[in-house]
């Protein structure tokens, strides 16, 4: 852990530094610390510094944590192991609901639209959920991914009906959709992290139960937990994570499910060690795609949600490959 | 499936020379009034348009009585795009019954497998690359036949992926849903790269489309169609017994490697071939072999119900796109907007008859 807290220090100071004009640790300290001054070069660094940089540091982290905890969270309250919110269609319905309301309303600014981005990725992961957990099919990996799929494939249909009537939310859309942690305000940081700390403290409380519910339902109800209530609450904390990640970020995939797995290697199966390690690795994961994003595609940079995805995808398939899941 | 088929008395079998099979009149009959839905929706989809031509003179026109103005109107104008449209049905159909079949599940189709995103990852980079070389492999191939490329390809990595001593239809669909994933971050990067109006024109293409189909195309994919439904049509007898998994398989004399690996190549082709010749069409694959296999009272789905049933979606659904609704869309949207709630349909039906 202690180890992880280095790690994500060491790229939140990297974050700062490296971009499209690299700046000397002297430069970020300058431009972190020192006051108003008349020198043309150290008011440059002092904007890139505090209106770029640390926004974005700080956003990455945000939301790293966020999918981190609620890609544990989601694969402890289904209890499957390819439990993700970019596969479960979280995504795609947060997606929707933005182009809509771009459509619709004429947003421009991201806080607007934020809300309708938790409303599509609440409704979007109910439906799934619903979907997947209706019969004896419930916490079957397989249904679960298709149930995502179809929903994505459908939302993402949709999606492009009305950005296709609309140049406006095409052009918002394209950016949006790819996932990335750049250009958003402290404005809608400040916001979003409100409800991404609401969610963690939710989940928090829902840890200790969650191990009791990863031994099945029915020895959780005879030791006395409400799995329903369990449940019920964990979703809530995951839609707000994910939600309020997505809708600042736009859709990040395999991010959560990936950090999941690498936390439950790291800690073992016990929730209360596994979520938060899960949440500081996400951020520092989320975090380093950023700044490699921003290394390999010089002088213009690759969006953190596509990294993520590209280091992810292959992940999940190793995982599969190595039949590390099982066809319930 | 229910008690209703047991009662019922064994059915006759047939023998012609070294083929045989069972006489079923019922999914014989469905399958004829299937082709006449599929050619209906075709003549009205012929038909339908800014100089609306009855049924009767469609039908003379396409039997080759029509007069001279009805004739260039239908088959210089409007038949590339109506034909684009049934080839790329039946496609779409049999790939999906192929898939659902090979994977033993109602869920998998071209889509789930990635074989779609990774045609329209093409697609999109030929699109909004404005370099030569784009140009140059545009100019060369076209478009469609790039986009099958990548269509194939994508499949043949899928495949490649899920290969460890043999393909599981569980882990086919996983790695599947990943390579899809890598195939759209793909796709998304490049549209968030590219200049707004190629952009839109992209977009069009990914949602899947009909609009201004050439003839040369239209033939070029029912050539290609034609080829591959031929040996699907040829591997099918071998086909059916995998149903019953492989060791029933292996029991009848089924070399199931070979005829499950022959009939997935072929449903990639043809799933490459539809996209080709309408873009990514969403949901047709997963639908219309769920319809057949029901409207033909199969247990599994049915490989030529499932193509008709798939040509009379697209046809109809693009005639509706054109006609019945107040902003002209791409096909693909309206059938995703049949597609979803069916998917639903499917989802809760298979969990339920599980909780049974």
């Amino acid at each position: 852990m202690g180890v992880l807290v280095a790690v994500l220090a060491a790229a939140g100071a990297a974050s700062l530094a490296v971009g499209a004009r690299a700046l000397s640790p002297g430069e970020v300290w300058d431009g972190l610390f020192a006051g108003p001054d008349s020198d043309q070069r150290l008011t440059q660094i002092r904007l890139i510094v505090r209106t770029v940089r640390v926004p974005r540091t700080v956003l990455a982290i945000v939301a790293g944590a966020a999918l981190g905890v609620g890609g544990a969270l989601i694969q402890g309250c289904t209890r499957n192991p390819i439990a993700d919110t970019g596969l479960l269609g979280v995504n795609s319905g947060a997606s929707f609901a933005v182009v809509s309301a771009v459509s619709v309303f004429g947003f421009t600014n991201p806080f607007q639209y934020v809300w309708f981005a938790f409303l599509g990725a609440g409704i979007a992961g109910g439906v799934v959920f619903g979907l997947a957990s209706i019969g004896r099919g419930a916490g079957n990996p397989l249904t679960l991914a298709l149930a995502g799929q179809g929903v994505t494939v459908f939302l993402a249909a949709m999606t492009t009906a009305v950005a296709l009537s609309d140049r406006q939310s095409l052009n918002a859309l394209r950016f949006w959709n790819a996932g990335s942690v750049a250009g958003v305000k402290f404005p809608v940081i400040w916001p979003v992290a409100g409800f991404v700390a609401v969610g963690l403290v939710l989940a928090l409380t829902t840890l200790p139960a969650l191990n009791l519910l990863s031994m099945g339902d029915d020895v959780a109800r005879a030791v006395g937990v409400n799995t329903a209530l369990t449940r019920t609450v964990g979703i809530v904390a995951v839609t707000l994570l994910a939600g309020a990640a997505t809708a600042a970020c736009g859709p990040i995939a395999f991010l959560g499910l990936m950090v999941a797995h690498v936390a439950r290697y790291a800690t073992g199966p016990d929730y209360r060690w596994l979520v938060p390690y899960a949440g500081l690795l996400g951020a520092a994961v989320l975090l380093v795609c950023d700044i490699a994003g921003r290394l390999v595609a010089r002088p213009g940079e690759l969006d953190a949600g596509i990294v993520v995805a590209l280091v992810g995808a292959p992940f999940f398939a190793a995982l599969v490959w190595r039949g590390k899941l099982r066809n319930a | 499936m229910s008690g209703t088929d047991l009662e019922r008395p064994v059915a006759p079998g047939v023998r012609l020379g070294r083929v045989s099979f069972v006489w079923r009149p019922w999914p014989v009959l469905v399958t004829l009034l299937l082709a006449a839905a599929a050619f209906l929706v075709f003549c009205l989809s012929v038909g339908a348009g800014d100089f609306p031509i009855g049924l009767p003179r469609v039908v003379a026109t396409i039997a080759g009585r029509g007069e001279r103005f009805d004739t260039f109107v239908i088959m210089d104008l409007r038949l590339p795009r109506a034909l684009a449209g049934l080839v790329a049905g039946v496609a779409l159909g049999v790939s999906g019954a192929i898939t659902q079949s090979v994977a033993r599940n109602p869920l998998a189709s071209p889509d789930v497998l990635g074989i779609t995103q990774g045609a329209g990852a093409v697609a999109v980079l030929l699109l909004t690359a404005s370099g030569g070389a784009a140009a140059a492999v545009t100019g060369a191939v076209g478009l469609p036949a790039a986009a099958l490329a990548g269509g194939l390809g994508t499949g043949l990595l899928v495949y490649l992926l899920a290969w460890r001593r043999g393909v599981d239809g569980f882990r086919l669909v996983l790695i599947g849903v990943s390579v899809s994933a890598v195939m759209q971050a793909v796709t998304t990067w490049l549209l968030v790269t590219a200049d707004i109006t190629d952009v839109a024109r992209a977009q069009v293409w990914l949602v899947g489309s009909l609009d201004g189909r050439s003839p040369g195309h239209a033939w070029t994919a029912l050539g290609c169609a034609l080829a591959l439904l031929a040996v699907v049509a040829g591997a099918a007898f071998q086909f059916r017994p995998l149903h019953f998994g492989d060791e029933v398989a292996a029991g009848l004399g089924v070399r199931y490697p070979v005829v499950r690996a022959v009939m997935l190549l072929c449903a990639v082709l043809l799933a490459g071939v539809a996209v080709s010749a309408a873009g990514p069409v969403p949901f047709v694959a997963l639908v219309a072999p769920q319809a057949a296999m029901r409207l033909a009272r199969c247990p599994t789905p049915p490989l030529a119900a499932s193509g008709l049933v798939g040509a009379s979606l697209l046809t109809g659904a693009d005639l509706a796109a054109r006609t019945a609704l107040p902003v002209a869309l791409p096909v693909g949207v309206v059938t995703a907007a049949i597609g979803g709630p069916f998917l639903v349909y499917l989802l809760v039906r298979a969990n339920l008859r599980k909780a049974a």
